[in-house]
């Protein structure tokens, strides 16, 4: 039992930012304000919000990886693809009785994470570091994403998916939750909306434990200084490889909940530009902090969709021009800095009134 | 068919695929090895030559001046971006990655706004010439006669000129050329710059063979890692064998199981080659050496 609350104790500690009965409470209000949305909002819009969930794991995964573990990696969009595609050719396949889809979730994701092994294993433990694995990353994602768009054949299919080259797969069935009488099916709405939220409070919470418990300090203490990491006696690149394959793991979940959504998925969605936007997400949200990226990311999105309303093209030279300026002046995120602002500005505060 | 004709067969394909390397990779690796800075806009500095030298080509100059344009005006380009961006980061080697690329969004995008989705091309010249029951591009010859020549240059610029040895100098020790007098900035930026004008020369000498798209940098970026990971920090004990190992792998693959298996080859030799060579083949190279 005070192993069970030990875990907990975890929630807060040097690696996250924001600790205390004030943060808490605000994290209660917004979950209970988000459990509340869809009562008051419309399917179309709901469903948005879902778009919007689905993409802060894979910046989730980016932060863990890049903020935390040190190593920028280009390549989760490979690996929201790869499980994108698992989930696609297993539940066209198989399909959606007895609750498969759910199954097909887990098989796709840890797909996703063997892969990550296999790369993760020759990358770290050949000491790929710093800059040459951002580009060997990058390297296999362009390489998939050209892959994938040369399948238009019918030679190309795995069982009976066909892989359609560059318009994808669609039509794979939606998350179903077996359920005596009527299956629950999960269309992108309410259903899908409340699933989703719950995992990524979940993700949400567990990695701020997995970031305070000792493995994150070994991580970050890696991140800070490899050699002396080496040094301490921990083996760098065994850790290295769990973030990248939790990280992976991530991603991928963040590809089949993409998948689920629009029951579709695209060679494009591993193309330089979907490779591009996690980056920028993570980026001005602040890498280094799981919270100020959870709202970077949602912040950046709702940015981003409003101002492809006049022009995707021209939102997408905004985004470039963000990250640039992002990098130059605010370089650990501009979230976190209005953070650890209003974390300072409450601390005097507190000081002021005790 | 006989043995002599799939000999020049072979030999022309992985001349292609050399020059295609060493010429995507050069300027990337001139950056990369001098600076320690990996340029992810790199494939649109190639774009901005071709299409340089695709304008000044439409507006009446001859091919070979068209291409010296591209060089010219990608090298300025890439000095305006050394000043506005990389100067000020490079004590944080990954910020530059993450700089780089949004450069690279940017390029893509304006240029698609800007000149449209895609530009009238140059013909390709000199026509072709027929071995056996195959016939074969010209162009393609002088391409790798280029390849050729940049490699020399490089080689005369870096060993035998006097930007060479305080460019040298300023890698090494950064702080001790410094002492001595030597203005590491404008190495820095006049580096930059000589790698941009390498990859506006890429783009140009490839602008009369392919369509050009605002995307068409993502066609070289890849082999160009490719070449410089394997490569190591080295231009010349690098680069060039690289690009030698990679186009034997590249042309075998290609024209064994066609064009993306190709790739997918330079890719794994890339995995493995780092698994064994981490520091690449230059790193390796000199370790021996020492």
């Amino acid at each position: 039992m005070t192993g069970f609350l030990a875990i907990f104790r975890r929630l807060e500690g040097p690696q996250t930012v924001g600790r205390g009965p004030a943060f808490w409470g605000l994290f209660a209000l917004v979950l209970a304000a988000a459990l509340a949305y869809p009562l008051f909002s419309d399917g179309y819009t709901v469903g948005n919000t879902v778009y919007f969930f689905v993409w802060v794991f894979i910046a989730l995964s980016l932060c863990l990886i890049w903020g935390y573990g040190g190593s920028l990696s280009f390549g989760q969009t490979a690996f929201f693809g790869i499980a994108g595609y698992g989930y696609g050719v297993l539940t066209i396949n198989f399909g959606s009785a007895y609750g498969f889809t759910l199954l097909a979730l887990v098989i796709a994701v840890a797909i996703a994470a063997l892969f990550a092994v296999l790369l993760g294993y020759f990358m770290f433990f050949g000491r790929i570091a710093g800059v040459f694995l951002g580009i060997v990353t990058l390297a296999v994602t362009l390489m998939l994403e050209r892959f994938m768009a040369q399948t238009a054949g019918p030679e190309w299919h795995i069982g009976s998916a066909r892989l359609n080259g560059f318009n994808g797969m669609s039509a794979m069935p939606p998350l179903t939750i077996p359920w005596p009488g009527e299956p629950i099916v999960l269309f992108a709405d309410i259903g899908l909306y409340y699933l989703v939220l719950g995992l990524l409070v979940f993700v949400y919470l567990a990695l701020r434990i997995l970031m305070n418990s000792s493995f994150g300090n070994v991580i970050v203490a890696i991140r800070e200084n490899p050699e002396r990491a080496e040094m301490l006696g921990y083996d760098i690149r065994k850790y290295q490889l769990i973030t990248f394959v939790i990280g992976a793991a991530l991603a991928g979940l963040s590809g089949v909940l993409y998948t689920v959504w629009g029951q579709y998925i695209t060679p494009s969605s591993m193309g330089m530009t979907a490779a591009a936007l996690p980056l920028i997400w993570v980026a001005v949200g602040g890498r280094s902090d799981l919270t100020s990226t959870v709202i970077g990311t949602l912040v950046v999105l709702a940015a981003f969709q409003a101002l492809t309303i006049y022009g995707s093209q021209y939102a997408l030279v905004f985004m470039g021009v963000l990250l640039v300026l992002t990098v130059l002046i605010a370089p650990n995120g501009l979230v976190l800095g209005v953070m650890n602002w209003l974390g300072r500005i409450a601390a005097r505060f507190t000081q002021r009134a005790g | 068919m006989d043995i002599a004709t799939h000999v020049f067969s072979a030999l022309y394909q992985f001349g292609d695929a050399f020059a295609f390397l060493v010429l995507s990779a050069c300027g990337l690796a001139v950056i990369f090895g001098m600076m320690g800075v990996i340029n992810l806009a790199h494939g649109e500095f190639i774009m901005c030559g071709a299409y340089v030298t695709a304008a000044t080509v439409h507006a009446g100059l001859p091919l070979p001046l068209g291409i010296l344009a591209g060089t010219l005006v990608s090298a300025l380009v890439g000095v305006v971006v050394e000043l506005a961006v990389i100067r000020h980061l490079y004590d944080r080697p990954l910020d530059t990655i993450v700089a780089t690329w949004g450069l690279s969004l940017i390029a893509t995008q304006g240029t698609l706004i800007m000149v449209g989705s895609t530009m009238a091309g140059v013909g390709t010249p000199f026509g072709s010439f027929q071995v056996g029951d195959y016939s074969y591009s010209i162009y393609r010859i002088v391409l790798f006669c280029a390849a050729l020549g940049v490699l020399a240059a490089l080689y005369a610029l870096f060993n035998w000129t006097r930007f060479g040895v305080l460019a040298r100098a300023t890698i090494q020790v950064p702080h001790m050329a410094a002492a001595l007098g030597v203005d590491t900035r404008l190495i820095y930026s006049l580096t930059f710059a000589c790698g941009a004008g390498l990859a506006g020369l890429a783009g140009g000498l490839y602008a009369p063979t392919m369509t050009l798209v605002p995307t068409m940098g993502a066609t070289f970026i890849m082999e160009a890692f490719v070449t410089v990971v394997i490569g190591g920090a080295d231009v010349f004990l690098g680069t060039a064998p690289a690009g030698g190992v990679l186009a034997v792998v590249k042309s075998v693959m290609t024209s064994w199981q066609g064009q993306l298996f190709g790739q997918i080859g330079l890719l794994v030799a890339v995995i493995i080659v780092v698994r064994v060579l981490p520091k690449g083949i230059s790193g390796f190279v000199l370790r021996e050496r020492t």
